[in-house]
């Protein structure tokens, strides 16, 4: 087949347009830079009508939301999933990956939770603390200005709690907690787990005139039509193009394979249409991977060449190796005090509007590193599943389970709101057989090796996860409610969920000084091949128990501007 | 009543209040295949050819949907606030057997359950044995065990109830009774007043500078450099 070649030749090529191709997309092209933008899914715009579902309501679906062909709800803004046709990925023995792959422009940061937290100077360097895993080359004093850039770029509502490892930043003003929130604040303080306000990228006030303000309809989740919350399209990449920025997307184009020339020097990278399904090339002075980590990892790995026979920037062989995901776990909890709520506007935000942020010391636990906790309920919008077991929590009233009639119309309205959730989301440890690698047996439907998985939880993860139930336990006992389902055991690794499951993958090509050990500088620039960076979160040698975007965004700007510099210096 | 109260008074007397029922089973019910593309809501267009072509076909006789639409009307019988036909459950029960293939046998073959249990016992179909022997077929069917293994046609009047449920609850009808309020632009300020009260909960003093000031909210953020907020 021949390859089509692109005339025009751009000093940067960027694959991958969420969080981190995003962020890149925009520093880099406003600073003169000619950029293409490299995107495997269709274009996105939240605000476009014919691909909003933002304020849309169930029964204007012949599903009423049920998650068919997306994985969070028929609504839920993220085209892709779990498992994506024509796109398969394979496992290693027992192993239970889960891979979720977002393809649209911004990726998965349109349906993203919007929790946005910098990882503090104890995350930077767990290493140091417990002696496990490895510490980034750079600290938290490296990332601060950039996190400020970011919070004040973006927008992240919060408040100053002046906790040494949850760092206070640029915040918005914080939303007032909804009822559930209040009872799960009274059971947490009861037990001294600490609650504060949440922190997230949503608009509770101006930060300027592109952008419109959180109307509170708490579908972040379905990408806010009005910019009220971050998404990279409508944050980084739109922007960059208003700002006359030269950025060229490229949509619906898989790439395959970075290109070298003899001297083993990125020229750019090939790639699938998938519209007319032919290979192109397209040229420039330098590559930023921002594919995920795992695809940017699979991208490398395809990379090979006589001058990078074990793929690109792989000549530590650690390519794909340290994936690592958080730990989660999740329980509910029945309130009876909440019951026959009194209606009224309860939505929000999309999301939480308190947390607990970790709050322990390790040397009396027998796991390292922390966990925060997350809280849902409410009196949200029905979906598909509101009304299901419309009385199975009669059981816990001594009153009768099952039966028909308009009883359970009152069944349905007596609960409505009553029942809340917790979840767990950790810091697992990152380790070396961890890993994803080529599957030599198996192609896409774009004839593109696929990945492999290989993982397995370690006791660091499961005793975590087992302090998780037993702290959730003990809130809701403090709330006056009634713990839902049973204590997950050691033979259900104590409700440990799969990797993958929370959508925190990353370090496949980590940070190092030691090109040894690992793949990109502490610039994110491979070690191998001086001109390709790695922006996603790819490079994160840890991931704390912190959402990994806002620390992929805070790198992408800091590596940007590095780009820029060498640029201008002619050392790229 | 305060909320304790409320809450005993539940484990007092029966909450069912069972409006007299009444025959709903419509006697000309559309035919699927007539419908107009009626849905537009942020669809890719691979998922909207995928909608399309469930749409286009019918997979439920439609003496077994006239059975769905009875057992439905049972199971949540009309009222002043809203019948299953207002909810479109019939309709959103044939669109799920579709989109959900796995439902199709189970859904099927409780109806047949249904006919060859109503025929042997009543002489007569399911749709047309009277209320009262309708009534006797599902109270043997619609109260789970608490534990173990649940026959089939437990676990199809299980399937069922939730669905009606579900497509009820989903709709404008069953929303509007549900009470939810939200789906609409507005400005969130807290809880209200009385229902803190109600509950026994109030905000923390100490935590009010941290939440936003809906009067200030379109003013443009601006920060010292410690990151106070001075706007």
């Amino acid at each position: 087949m021949e390859i089509i070649e692109n005339e025009k030749k751009y000093d940067v090529v960027i694959v991958g347009s969420g969080a981190g191709g995003g962020m890149a997309t925009k520093i880099l092209s406003e600073a003169g830079l000619k950029v293409a933008v490299i995107e495997a899914g269709p274009y996105f715009d939240p605000a476009n009508p014919a691909q909003q579902t933002q304020l849309k309501w169930p029964h204007e679906s012949p599903r009423r939301g049920a998650g068919t062909t997306r994985a969070f709800g028929e609504f839920d803004m993220a085209y892709g999933g779990w498992e994506i046709e024509g796109e398969p990925y394979n496992q290693v023995g027992d192993s239970q990956f889960d891979w979720f792959r977002s393809r649209m422009l911004g990726g998965r940061t349109n349906h993203w939770g919007r929790i946005s937290l910098r990882f503090g100077p104890r995350d930077f360097k767990g290493k140091d603390r417990d002696g496990l895993g490895e510490n980034w080359p750079i600290s938290y004093e490296d990332v601060k200005p950039y996190y400020d850039k970011v919070d004040k770029l973006i927008g992240v509502f919060g408040s100053k709690e002046g906790m040494y490892n949850e760092p206070d930043g640029f915040f918005l003003p914080a939303p007032k907690p909804r009822l559930h929130e209040l009872y799960y604040k009274k059971g947490a303080e009861k037990s001294g787990v600490k609650v504060m306000p949440s922190r997230l990228s949503i608009l509770t006030k101006r930060i300027n005139n592109e952008r419109g303000i959180c109307f509170y309809c708490n579908q972040c989740s379905r990408s806010c039509s009005v910019y009220g919350d971050f998404s990279a399209g409508s944050c980084l990449i739109f922007p960059a193009q208003k700002s006359g920025g030269q950025v060229d997307l490229y949509v619906n184009s898989m790439v395959r394979e970075v290109t070298v020339n003899d001297e083993g020097k990125a020229t750019g990278v090939l790639y699938i249409n998938k519209e007319d399904r032919k290979e192109y090339r397209i040229t420039g002075k330098v590559v930023v991977l921002a594919a995920s980590a795992c695809s940017t990892a699979r991208i490398l790995l395809n990379s090979k060449s006589p001058q990078h026979p074990n793929g690109l920037g792989n000549s530590s062989n650690m390519v794909g190796k340290y994936v690592h995901d958080s730990t989660g776990s999740d329980r509910m909890a029945f309130v009876p005090e909440m019951m026959n709520r009194k209606r009224y506007n309860e939505d929000g935000v999309g999301g939480m509007h308190l947390y607990s942020p970790w709050w322990l010391d390790n040397k009396k636990l027998d796991f390292p590193r922390g966990y925060h906790i997350e809280v849902w309920g409410g009196l949200g919008m029905p979906s598909y599943g509101t009304g299901f077991d419309p009385n199975s929590l009669n059981k816990h009233l001594g009153l009768k389970v099952g039966g028909y009639g308009n009883g359970l119309r009152e069944d349905v309205k007596k609960f409505y709101g009553s029942v809340m959730g917790m979840s767990g989301r950790g810091e697992s440890i990152a380790s070396v057989n961890n890993y994803c690698e080529i599957d030599p047996t198996t192609v896409d439907e774009f004839g593109i090796p696929v990945l492999r998985f290989n993982y397995s939880w370690s006791d660091h993860e499961r005793k975590q996860a087992r302090h998780m139930h037993e702290t959730f336990e003990e809130i809701i006992h403090n709330m006056g409610g009634v713990v839902l389902g049973d204590k997950p055991g050691a033979d259900k690794d104590y409700g440990l969920l799969n990797p993958g499951r929370i959508i925190h993958e990353v370090g496949t090509t980590r940070m190092g000084s030691n090109p040894k050990t690992s793949v990109v500088n502490e610039f994110e620039q491979l070690h191998d091949v001086d001109n390709v960076f790695v922006v996603d979160a790819g490079p994160f040698v840890s991931q704390a128990d912190k959402n990994p975007t806002w620390t992929i965004m805070a790198l992408s700007w800091r590596t940007s501007e590095f780009i820029i510099e060498e640029l201008k210096k002619q050392n790229i | 009543m305060n909320r304790r109260d409320s809450i005993r008074s539940l484990f007092l007397g029966s909450m069912a209040g069972g409006l007299a029922l009444e025959s709903c089973i419509s006697a000309s019910e559309e035919t699927i295949n007539e419908k107009i593309w009626e849905y537009q809501y942020g669809r890719t267009p691979e998922e909207a050819a995928r909608d399309e072509k469930l749409l286009a076909t019918q997979y439920f006789e439609n003496t077994e949907i006239n059975v769905i639409t009875r057992l439905a009307s049972l199971i949540l019988p009309p009222t002043t606030d809203g019948t299953i036909e207002d909810a479109g459950v019939p309709k959103f029960i044939e669109f799920m057997a579709k989109d959900f293939p796995g439902l199709q046998t189970p859904i099927r073959g409780g109806i047949m359950w249904l006919d060859n249990h109503a025929n042997r016992h009543f002489d007569n179909d399911f749709i047309n044995i009277t209320e009262d022997q309708q009534h006797e077929i599902l109270d043997q069917i619609a109260y789970p065990e608490s534990k173990g293994e649940q026959k089939q046609e437990v676990k199809f009047f299980s399937l069922m109830r939730n669905l009606v449920m579900t497509g009820y609850f989903t709709s404008a009808v069953g929303i509007k009774e549900l009470g939810y309020k939200g789906n609409q632009p507005n400005v969130w300020d807290g809880v209200p007043e009385d229902v803190l009260k109600d509950h026994g909960m109030s905000y923390d003093a100490s935590w009010m500078p941290k939440f936003v000031d809906q009067s200030k909210r379109n003013d443009m953020a601006e920060w010292d450099e410690e990151g106070n907020l001075l706007s």
